[in-house]
């Protein structure tokens, strides 16, 4: 039995009201919306903090709006209504796909996007009971100075597990921060560090509101796929974005965001391979691109070689399904 | 930054809230680190929702909140106020089991039973959205994925999918049935 420590709980009805709680209690205190990450993290002793601000009765967090330009996604709409949302699915499918990929049905229903960007770094030492965790001794995210998944690891490399990031990158999604300082805007992509103890750069006082989207040109296709064991449940054990930009099979640019990695997404553009044709072959390359520049760690479960061999896989078949090729051509043979 | 500090005592006095419990205007003290699942269970004696893993992975402590299958085990207890929870204890009607506590015993979808309160309340969601409208078959894959956040270590889920499958054919088949006796009238 898990059992949360005692905290204050703020359950603000306006904006105005949840940022004058958020600058009292700073640093001592979280932004609570679906739960379904920081109260797990709270009751394994991960996260100790001593007042959470809920967001649930805040209606101006909620929801979807489309404009001309933009689709606006508030960071309280839950990751099955971001799923299942017609204009989301029509305009962003692969954050639609992602979305769906999360959790299960009943974390999907609680759990928000603003909370999925927010998600904790995980890692196999620290997502362990306080006890389990003491007889190794801390680390270098709990109270310790050693790295027990990477030895003599100098940094955490603690690794970013949200689905919904990688394909935000890829949309080029900006995120809207209020503090009682003003509002800060900031491209999903620049909110992430190489620090796995505190990697998401949304300040304690500051309240995410939304996530902006543009609307993509109908030349830019982006497909997320997520390596998990299970169908349901399951954090990725690789998760990549590839996002294609171009015309009558032919590259003009595009990027490849790979996650599960450390704490922050790999981004790897792809303006320099313009002119190339969008088929087997740049399906090839692009697998040996990443392989030559991302590496899984030893940090999350399954042997880090192997699912660098699965990135190179579910790369390849990206590419395959936006150049309109069978996803698995071998499997297909056999 | 690390959380490093040790927390120093904050006030936690039970705040009073009001919640719709299976139907029931109910009143209670709770503390706010309180989740439902502690409410429901020790609070106010409703034990037919299991702690299981208590933290999110096996679904066993599923309730219904506002109608949706949700987790009271990572749901804090002040944030249902106002809000209609639904647990096992309000499934079925004035002492009669509901439909799927009779085909999961008739079936024999339960083994050690742990994992049934919370199978029943998915199980229920999925049932009470059927539309002939939307979906006139009832599909195994359905039933799959909507019983996904549900872990079973005895069954191997044949019989429980078995089970909610003949609720749900039921159920199409009588809004089927009235759809037919409305057409033929006049």
């Amino acid at each position: 039995m898990l059992r949360l420590p005692p905290f204050a709980l703020h359950q603000p009805t306006t904006v105005a009201e949840a940022i004058a709680h958020l600058a009292a209690h700073a640093p001592d205190v979280r932004v609570i919306s679906g739960g379904t990450d920081l109260l797990p993290n709270m009751k394994l002793a991960q996260t100790r903090i001593q007042h959470l601000v809920s967001v649930k009765f805040l209606e101006e967090l909620h929801g979807v709006t489309r404009t001309a330009t933009h689709l606006r996604i508030g960071a309280a709409t839950s990751l099955q209504d971001l799923a299942d949302d017609e204009d989301v699915r029509e305009t962003l499918p692969a954050l639609a796909f992602a979305a769906s990929r999360i959790g299960s049905p009943q974390i999907r229903k609680m759990g928000t996007l603003g909370g999925n960007i927010s998600l904790d770094t995980r890692c196999r030492y620290i997502n362990q009971t306080e006890l389990w965790r003491e007889a190794l001794g801390g680390c270098l995210k709990s109270h310790g100075t050693e790295c027990h998944v990477v030895p003599g690891g100098q940094g955490c490399v603690a690794s970013l597990s949200a689905d919904t990031v990688p394909p935000l990158i890829a949309y080029g999604a900006i995120a809207e921060m209020v503090s009682d300082k003003g509002i800060r805007r900031a491209p999903v992509q620049d909110l992430f560090q190489q620090d796995g103890t505190w990697h998401v750069r949304i300040a304690r006082e500051e309240l995410l509101l939304a996530v902006e989207i543009p609307l993509p040109e109908p030349t830019t296709r982006v497909v997320y796929r997520k390596w998990a064991v299970r169908q349901s449940i399951d954090f990725p054990l690789v998760s990549v974005a590839v996002r294609l930009d171009g015309a009558d099979g032919v590259l003009t640019g595009g990027s490849i965001v790979v996650s599960a990695l450390g704490p922050r997404p790999r981004v790897l553009s792809l303006n320099a391979m313009a002119g190339r044709k969008i088929d087997e072959e740049l399906a090839q390359a692009l697998g040996q691109l990443v392989y030559d520049r991302a590496r899984p760690l030893p940090n999350i479960p399954y042997d880090a070689e192997y699912r660098r061999e699965r990135m190179v896989i579910e790369v390849r078949r990206a590419v395959r399904v936006l150049a309109g090729l069978p996803e698995r051509p071998l499997a297909q043979q056999a | 930054m690390p959380d490093t500090a040790p927390p120093s005592p904050v006030a936690v006095a039970p705040v009073l809230i009001t919640l719709q419990l299976n139907g029931e205007p109910t009143s209670v003290a709770v503390p706010p680190h309180w989740t439902l699942l502690e409410l429901l269970r020790y609070g106010l004696g409703l034990t037919g929702t299991k702690q299981g893993c208590d933290k999110g992975d096996c679904g066993t402590c599923t309730v219904r909140i506002d109608g949706e299958p949700q987790l009271a085990c990572l749901t804090l207890a002040l944030e249902v106020r106002d809000r209609h929870v639904e647990t096992v204890e309000g499934l079925g009607v004035g002492g009669e089991p509901h439909p799927l506590q009779e085909a999961f015993a008739r079936v024999g979808a339960a083994q050690c039973g742990f994992c049934t309160p919370g199978m029943l309340m998915s199980a229920s969601a999925y049932v009470d959205n059927l539309t002939l409208q939307d979906d006139p078959v009832v599909r195994r894959e359905d039933i799959a994925a909507a019983l996904a956040g549900n872990l079973c270590r005895c069954t191997g889920y044949t019989k429980i999918l078995q089970a909610v499958e003949e609720v749900a054919q039921v159920v199409l088949d009588r809004q089927r049935e009235i759809e037919e006796s409305t057409a033929e009238e006049p």
